[in-house]
């Protein structure tokens, strides 16, 4: 007789109230210390981070309750939230879109060598690996005037100004980092996707002499998409909070040509001390963040592929 | 068919033709990401070249790729004369201290969720769940306020504490506790085997593959972490590796060659762990690709 019959029958309880009531109880003592975490440094500043955004919370005053007077300032009077709204999407419909373009295609190449794609795996993972900040200070020095990045400029003759003092090119080179910085991730995980898809499918596809190109497009893509799309949600909702590499490479500038709402919520917030200003806009980021996820999950029905 | 100019030769020959392409194709595939390669990894060597240099050559004009002189002694410096040792030090006990109360706290959530009926379980675990679409920023200016009425800005606790409660963990182990059979565990209750008792010696052994890409995950992303440090600490005391890195980076006079030995410091294990966990890390990925793990 086996093991597991034997337990089932023993499991027959003679008090199953009893038996529950142990079981829930148990639940809630594992649950306890999560639960206390996520109520102390997850609910509660978030109901105390929506009730500061009706304040004018200045840190040394006493809190006044305003209404909803900061969030009326900031789409009336602040000139400067629409160059941050306009920053942050600009970043990260750009970042994303290079992204997943560039993930994809170094996927697709290391997953079609027959030996060495660990090596290469690992290097497009290396950055990922290592903080921001540092990665965004290393950069800090290729752009530094008259440093590795404007002689090369000069050298290829290409007649761009220094990246990081121009209002116009300041952003690429935000973009540049921050990809450099994440897209291994990706790369990884669309590589590990493309590996599980089945051999027999695309010798299927060869023998009716699909090329390449199509078999990527008819079988490959629609195969990982679910993982393209969790990718893209990923991406999308990290790209928006973007603040690492503005911190350490432009501070917002020049001027505000790098301002997005992850560096403007830390400014207004910890430079300022506009505690209740800055929730307010904590909150335009929260609502762009659901509005953008909740669109691409709209969305996925058109392209996003589900085997079962 | 008939068109096909390989068709009009011989056999052998053509099928030769195809081998020769095809070893064609591959070297320029192999060469061409390698070079993507190369380019991918030169900030990581034009970081080790600078750290290397005395601080007016780093700044020289016309831009040297390899240093004229080795200053190998430059992150020996950067340990003592900045306080790179300290960074070095507050990194590694918040990283530890995070990871150590992030896996406890969701092996117990995780074995709840995934083997305990309780009233109310599928809703308090959907709650978790939409908890990880808060952005980071905005729990930060709340949780600064809370941690300074407490008393904790520049502690260990005070930086520890309040990241240590994503709910990430509790979905990754829920999911594959999942998939390990129940049978284990009415065994080992026959046995008279408390609950935690199952937890820590069925469960955990078994689910260590998952323990351990969670524990990599959060050291990295600890490790990595800057805003919060930025935002829990003042000064020099408490700051982590990250934070340093800025520290200095405002000063007058900028020493970018200690930097860049710091930002090297600061880079050796992620480097190693990537390297030595490649294998692990990717099989992870692979089996959990719906996860992530940011």
């Amino acid at each position: 007789m086996s093991e597991s019959a034997v337990a089932e029958i023993a499991l027959q309880p003679g008090h199953p109230r009893h038996f529950l009531k142990l079981e829930t109880q148990t639940a809630m003592l594992f649950l306890l210390p999560s639960f206390l975490g996520f109520m102390i440094f997850m609910a509660l500043p978030i109901a105390a981070s929506l009730a500061l955004s009706f304040t004018n919370w200045q840190l040394i005053s006493t809190p006044s309750f305003v209404g909803l007077q900061n969030y009326i300032k900031l789409f009336t009077v602040d000139p400067a939230l629409y160059t941050i709204l306009r920053n942050t999407l600009f970043f990260a419909v750009e970042y994303l879109a290079v992204n997943i373009i560039v993930s994809l295609t170094l996927a697709v190449w290391i997953s079609s060598l027959k030996r060495g794609k660990a090596i290469f795996r690992v290097i497009f993972f290396l950055p990922t690996f290592t903080p921001t900040i540092a990665a965004s200070v290393v950069w800090l020095l290729i752009f530094t005037p008259d440093g590795l990045a404007d002689s090369v400029i000069r050298s290829l003759g290409l007649g761009l100004p220094n990246f990081l003092l121009s209002s116009s090119w300041a952003m690429q080179a935000v973009v540049l980092v921050t990809l450099w910085a994440n897209v291994g991730y990706n790369v990884v995980m669309f590589n590990a996707a493309l590996d599980l898809v089945p051999k027999h499918y695309l010798e299927a596809a060869m023998i009716d002499g699909a090329g390449p190109w199509r078999r990527f497009w008819r079988i490959r893509l629609p195969l990982i998409s679910p993982t393209v799309f969790f990718a893209t949600v990923m991406t999308a909702i990290t790209s928006l909070q973007v603040f690492d590499e503005i911190f350490a490479m432009t501070r917002g500038g020049p001027g505000s040509a790098t301002a997005t709402l992850g560096f403007a919520i830390y400014q207004k917030g910890f430079t300022n001390f506009q505690m209740g200003y800055a929730s307010a806009l904590a909150w335009v980021m929260f609502v762009m963040i659901m509005a953008l996820t909740i669109l691409q999950f709209h969305m996925q029905r058109k392209w996003v592929h589900y085997d079962d | 068919m008939t068109t096909d100019p390989a068709s009009r030769y011989p056999h052998s020959q053509s099928r030769n033709r195809h081998r020769i392409l095809r070893r064609i194709g591959s070297f320029v595939s192999y060469a061409g990401l390698s070079l993507i390669a190369l380019l991918f990894l030169f900030p990581f060597f034009w970081m080790v070249s600078n750290a290397v240099r005395s601080n007016t050559e780093v700044l020289a004009v016309p831009v040297r790729i390899l240093p004229e002189e080795y200053q190998w002694g430059n992150f020996i410096e950067a340990l003592v004369s900045l306080p790179f040792g300290t960074f070095l030090l507050n990194s590694f006990v918040v990283a530890c201290g995070v990871t150590v109360i992030v896996i406890v706290v969701s092996c117990l959530s995780a074995y709840a969720f995934a083997r305990l009926r309780f009233p109310g379980r599928e809703g308090l675990l959907l709650t978790y769940l939409s908890t990880l679409m808060i952005p980071q920023v905005m729990l930060v200016i709340p949780l600064f306020l809370l941690v300074s009425k407490l008393g904790w800005i520049n502690t260990y606790h005070g930086m520890i504490l309040p990241v240590a409660f994503s709910s990430f963990g509790t979905f990754l182990l829920r999911q594959f506790i999942l998939g390990i059979p129940k049978d284990l565990d009415e065994a080992a209750m026959m046995d008279g085997a408390s609950r935690l008792r199952i937890l820590v010696r069925v469960i955990v052994p078994l689910a260590m593959p998952a323990i351990g890409l969670l524990s990599l995950f959060t050291f990295i992303a600890q490790w990595k972490s800057f805003l919060w440090p930025l935002i829990a600490t003042s000064g020099l005391e408490k700051a982590t590796l990250p934070l340093g890195l800025t520290l200095f980076q405002t000063q007058q006079g900028t020493a970018w060659n200690y930097i860049m030995a710091g930002a090297t410091i600061s880079m050796v294990p992620g480097v190693i762990l990537a390297i030595v966990l490649q294998r692990v890390i990717y099989k992870g990925i692979s089996v959990g690709s719906g996860f992530g793990g940011r």
